[in-house]
């Protein structure tokens, strides 16, 4: 399942790496995109693990970047 | 976070009329401005530190500021901090011009569509929860929402947004028109053929905003640059420090020139200005009517050697014309183009509609017993002679003798009443300016212009002269394509690009390095299949391009070159001890500003 996130106050295009790199690790990825410019998150993740995933993806966005956070619709 | 910035520097100002005798004074009175300006550097970096991330260019600047205060650089350590937020702020304001700008670009997005109710009023409604099938209204002014059929009405349509041609397309009833497209003059009743996500308008917004997954090769080198970059700064300061610390002594002197190895450590000029480069390429090539799916794209096309075309509907119009007229004696051209036209009225045949144009008729007054002669021509009775309108072939099974013909265009030869009267040669034309574009290709680098087509090998090769290609391949079934372009791929490892229209050749724009589609408006197989789409079909465009992906790895390898280069010259200096904080916050912030900026020149590319 392929998700669309917004990310909010997202400022440091160094730290958009390093949450791509930080998510891409978490169980149940396949594959995740942060675009710095459109300040978007792309994540295809595992249908029944979607939670799971986004839950420790916001973990893992507030570790690097504390300020920006991810806007779960 | 200006008024921050400016506070701190004018008490700064009046810090240096402290005495230096008062160490202890100056030491508190530096610390005000210093925590007007930089209190969040040190709580973010603590932050940080909790959370595991070392690294971190607020880490490296509270430690480099705090070291300076430790060595007694108040002024310094202020100064570092006022102008490190200074860079950030100039440099967020830089990222948000860009994105204001990306965001303008892709300002297509139609906001509301007029629906038409039973009771003939309309209602304002989200383009979403029209359906096919509904009519809604367009007057004058408004984007149109979603792919439609006019069915009352008549208008021109601005159609720059989406096809980056300004000169407006009139439309009337029956047209088919194109979401995002703004109707300038009349209003508009229409059709709707699409849903607002299969509408036009949503394909190339989705388009663009994934262009930014499929990463370029100097993206990715970026990304595993940027990963060991600042390990290994980090490291050789710590080195700076330690070692020559451990032979010479003059500790403080070396925690200086490793605490600006750590500012300069942050990748951060590279990791942005290199995607910001390939996104405002891909932003200006979709401003003219240019679709790229990728970043990855921008960087084959520019570096295209070879380029394979499809014949019709790519360099030719696809549009037959009448070119000469050839008459026997006693009978002149209009009386055979009158022939002709009447023959083939009831024919949709290319040719017969060829023929029609040349000499166009309104009623079928004199036209009498017209039929197809299937594969041959056409048969009609026209005002009492009884008249044959066909190929050779034709004209021997009516034992007429007409002339031979074996040049480059097709020949339509015309008997009446088992009399030869002459003969039309047809042919397609090709595509105004396709020489010029071509030329202007061979200019940018492309080395090998080659073209496909199902057509006979007089008629491609005609083709290939006029407009200066280097060789044909005609003959061809559509299946015969994918393996002739294989076969030219795979005989030297040029970069290839396949330019066609889309309609039956979209394994070979699949096969290719680079597919291009041309004259995709409205086209869900060509935008589908390709990996670039020209909106229209006009082959400047393919030049533009072409301009715009040089320009744009043009400004990716500068600002490669330029960001790494400054910061390993910046290093080098301090590691000889010439660098000072200054430059380092330059060789940070000052690098990413200007990359930026370097980064936005792609938006700006002209024809």
């Amino acid at each position: 399942m392929v998700k669309v996130y917004r990310l909010e106050d997202l400022d440091c295009a160094n730290c958009a790496a390093k949450m791509e790199e930080a998510i891409s690790k978490i169980d149940g990825v396949n594959s995740v995109n942060i675009s710095f410019l459109a300040q978007k998150m792309t994540i295809d993740a595992e249908d029944d693990k979607i939670d799971d995933v986004m839950k420790q993806a916001v973990k893992a966005c507030k570790k690097i970047e504390p300020d920006c956070t991810i806007i779960l619709k | 976070m200006l008024i921050r910035i400016i506070a701190a520097s004018v008490i700064l100002i009046a810090c240096f009329f402290i005495p230096d005798e008062y160490e202890i004074l100056r030491a508190i009175a530096f610390f005000v401005p210093y925590a007007i300006a930089g209190y969040d550097i040190v709580i973010k970096a603590a932050k940080n530190i909790r959370n595991g991330q070392i690294f971190d260019e607020n880490l490296l600047m509270g430690i480099a500021t705090i070291g300076a205060y430790g060595l007694r650089e108040y002024s310094e350590a202020v100064m570092v901090v006022i102008l490190y937020q200074a860079g950030e702020l100039f440099q967020s304001m830089a990222v948000s011009r860009s994105r204001k700008s990306i965001s303008e670009l892709m300002d297509i997005r139609p906001d509301y569509a007029n629906l038409a109710l039973e009771d003939g009023s309309y209602k304002t409604v989200s383009p979403e929860q029209v359906c096919v099938g509904d009519k809604i209204l367009i007057k004058s002014g408004e984007k149109i929402p979603l792919d439609c059929v006019i069915t009352d009405g008549e208008s021109e349509i601005d159609t720059s947004s989406i096809t980056g041609e300004s000169v407006p397309r009139a439309a009337k009833v029956g047209d088919e028109i194109v979401s995002g497209c703004v109707n300038i003059s009349g209003t508009l009743t229409a059709r709707v053929t699409k849903t607002f996500g299969e509408s036009t308008v949503s394909k190339i917004l989705e388009l663009t905003e994934n262009s930014a997954q499929r990463k370029s090769k100097s993206e990715k080198f970026i990304t595993r640059f940027a990963r060991v970059y600042t390990p290994t700064v980090v490291a050789l300061a710590v080195c700076m420090a330690v070692i020559p610390t451990l032979i010479f002594g003059n500790f403080s002197a070396h925690l200086k020139s490793a605490l600006i190895f750590l500012v300069i450590s942050c990748p951060c000029a590279l990791v942005i200005s290199v995607p910001l480069s390939f996104f405002c390429g891909i932003g200006c090539a979709s401003k003219n009517g240019i679709l790229i799916k990728g970043a990855n794209y921008v960087e084959s096309l520019s570096g295209v050697g070879r380029i394979i075309f499809d014949k019709t509907g790519t360099l030719t119009s696809g549009k037959f014309e009448v070119t000469d007229v050839i008459c026997q004696s006693g009978f002149d051209r209009d009386e055979i183009l009158t022939l002709a036209s009447k023959a083939e009225y009831y024919s949709d045949h290319p040719i017969a509609l060829a023929v029609k144009s040349a000499m166009p008729f309104d009623s079928s007054d004199g036209i009498s017993s017209s039929r197809q002669i299937i594969g041959k021509g056409v048969y009609a009775d026209i005002d009492g002679q009884s008249v044959y309108v066909g190929n050779a072939a034709l004209m021997s099974d009516i034992g007429v003798v007409c002339m031979e013909y074996d040049g480059a265009k097709t020949a339509l030869h015309v008997a009446a009443d088992g009399k030869y009267a002459g003969t039309l040669l047809i042919s397609d034309t090709v595509k105004d300016g396709a020489k010029e574009a071509l030329a202007s290709l061979r200019r940018r680098g492309v080395k090998e212009m080659i073209m496909l087509t199902g057509d006979r090998k007089e008629v491609g090769e005609d083709v290939a002269e006029k407009i200066g290609l280097d060789s044909v391949r005609s003959n061809l079934l559509p299946e015969d394509k994918v393996r002739i372009a294989e076969e030219i791929m795979s005989a030297s490892d040029s970069t290839t690009a396949y330019v066609g229209d889309g309609i039956n050749d979209a394994p070979v724009l699949s096969v290719a390095d680079v597919g291009i589609a041309m004259g995709a408006m409205g086209s869900d197989a060509a935008i589908e299949a390709a990996d670039i789409v020209l909106m229209d079909d006009s082959l400047s465009k393919l030049d533009t391009a072409f301009a715009i992906s040089k320009k744009t790895l043009r400004i990716v390898k500068q600002n490669i070159v330029f960001a790494i280069g400054v910061k390993v010259l910046i290093m080098l200096l301090s590691a000889v001890g010439f660098a000072n904080m200054w430059m380092a916050i330059f060789a940070d912030v000052g690098v990413s500003v200007i990359a930026i900026l370097n980064a936005l020149r792609t938006f700006n590319i002209k024809q």
